[in-house]
């Protein structure tokens, strides 16, 4: 499936919004992606397996911070970062 | 010509100040990690070409950046540092930045400790590509004693700091806990001893009897987070000796001995001797520098009365005298706690980094200043390199 990479961290992705991973929960994409993009799943979600604060993950247009959340007929996952700061 | 290279870590990214003529000008390079906080970067006196980064970044995850040449090109740690997942059920600990990085012993090519906030130890023996946690000190039956709540009154969290290494003997070091004291290990980290005999608590002060008006429930504490070292300094021709710059004065001490002195006392009363931080001439064990700030009311954190001068002792502390020659008369900045580096030359030079983005620096031993580079982000730390 698709995944939409926030900017914040495309530095890992080579500058791509859009990229493909592949998992049966949003655990197995987020392992597939720190496989082919190593270090980014830190960024996302803390050693407790809790994604960070400010970090919004969409899974079939709805808002998850649920890791077993299954990705059964799920075509795109959208991960977002608030750019709230200063 | 002699070259010369300064690391400004600041709340905006990594930038680097280069001179080659000896230290007259300086080059500002492109600022490197842009938008990112960089709270420590260091150059490996074992490699020098090697750089480590604590890196933090608005939302993101903290992490730990590593360059092998001069700071061209960077890689991230494959394990940054982070705590053990928790057992279902539990709450667990989450690193929130690291704060300090420490190069090894000399005898150990490859191996660098990092403080973190909340309050941790790591060690990385592979050149910064992972971490492990120090578990006689992260997971010590009393680590909740022995730190700060990570909820507790530090700003931007509580952090482990001033990681100094014993020249002599690479098993033996301490660190210090902003707040939580100062703790000192001779086996590498497995046991840890405090060593804050002697300091004042904004409770209480050991040199002074109680008052009518000392609480009585809250008592001087060879441990705990009442103690709070802002910045320790081993002195690197005597490793003996230490000079800490704490939250409640200017403090001296020399080993064996295991009770500081507090060499502030003798600094103007109209200064006092609250700061965050101290650094120590190479090659004259007499000889430090402190940067004073106003400590009283609310903490302003700024230069007493707004005139920000350097204070020297050039006899451990018995005497001090204000160096303020090139400072701006009047300023509203705080050097933090990293925020002092010292070089090697002769004379020495001497830089501050302020919160106000300025780098000032002192190329005969402090006596006058002048500003070379301005209008960066916030400072939180400098290094030469």
């Amino acid at each position: 499936m698709r995944v939409l990479i926030p900017t914040p961290l495309q530095s890992y992705t080579g500058g791509r919004r859009l990229v493909a991973a592949h998992g049966d929960r949003l655990a197995d994409l987020l392992d597939d992606l720190d496989q082919q993009y190593p270090g980014i799943r830190f960024r996302m979600v803390n050693e407790q397996d809790q994604v960070r604060p400010h970090m919004t993950i969409y899974v079939r247009g709805e808002r998850t911070r649920q890791l077993d959340t299954s990705l059964h007929e799920c075509e795109e996952v959208v991960i977002l970062q608030a750019l709230s700061g200063g | 010509m002699q070259q010369n290279r300064l690391l400004i870590a600041t709340r905006k990214g990594l930038f680097i100040l280069n001179s080659e003529d000896g230290r007259t000008r300086w080059s500002l390079d492109e600022p490197v990690f842009l938008g990112h906080i960089i709270q420590h970067a260091v150059a490996d006196p074992r490699r020098p070409s090697t750089i480590l980064a604590a890196a933090k970044t608005g939302h993101l995850g903290p992490t730990v950046f590593r360059s092998l040449d001069n700071g061209k090109t960077w890689q991230e740690a494959q394990q940054p540092p982070a705590f053990a997942k928790a057992n279902d059920g539990s709450t667990g600990r989450v690193v929130d930045h690291t704060f300090w990085l420490t190069p090894g012993h000399p005898r150990e090519p490859g191996v660098w400790w990092a403080g973190s906030s909340p309050q941790a130890l790591w060690r990385s023996e592979d050149e910064g590509r992972s971490w492990q946690g120090v578990r006689g000190f992260n997971d010590h039956p009393d680590y909740a004693l022995r730190t700060e709540d990570p909820q507790g009154g530090t700003p931007d969290g509580p952090v482990l700091h001033s990681i100094l290494i014993d020249p002599r003997d690479a098993d033996h070091l301490y660190f210090a806990l902003s707040g939580g004291g100062v703790w000192e290990t001779r086996d590498r980290g497995e046991n840890w001893t405090p060593l804050n005999e002697g300091m004042a608590t904004v409770l209480a002060d050991p040199d002074t009897p109680p008052s009518a008006d000392t609480p009585t429930s809250l008592t001087w504490q060879p441990i705990g987070s009442s103690h709070d070292p802002h910045c320790v300094q081993l002195h690197p021709l005597n490793p003996d000796i230490l000079y800490q710059q704490n939250h409640c004065g200017i403090y001296r001490l020399e080993r064996p001995a295991s009770r500081w002195t507090r060499i502030g006392r003798n600094m103007p009363t109209d200064v006092g001797d609250i700061g965050f931080v101290v650094g120590l001439h190479p090659r004259d064990t007499s000889t430090a520098w402190v940067f004073p700030m106003d400590g009283t009311d609310v903490w302003p954190r700024t230069s007493p009365d707004g005139r920000p001068a350097i204070y020297t002792t050039h006899d451990a502390g018995q005497s001090w005298q204000r160096r303020d020659q090139g400072l701006p008369e009047r300023g509203w900045f705080t050097v933090k706690r990293q925020g002092m580096a010292v070089d090697q030359h002769d004379p020495v030079g001497i830089y501050l980094g302020t919160t106000s983005g300025e780098v000032w620096a002192s190329t005969d031993t402090g006596e006058s200043w002048r500003q070379i580079a301005a209008h960066l982000p916030e400072i939180y730390a400098v290094e030469t390199a």
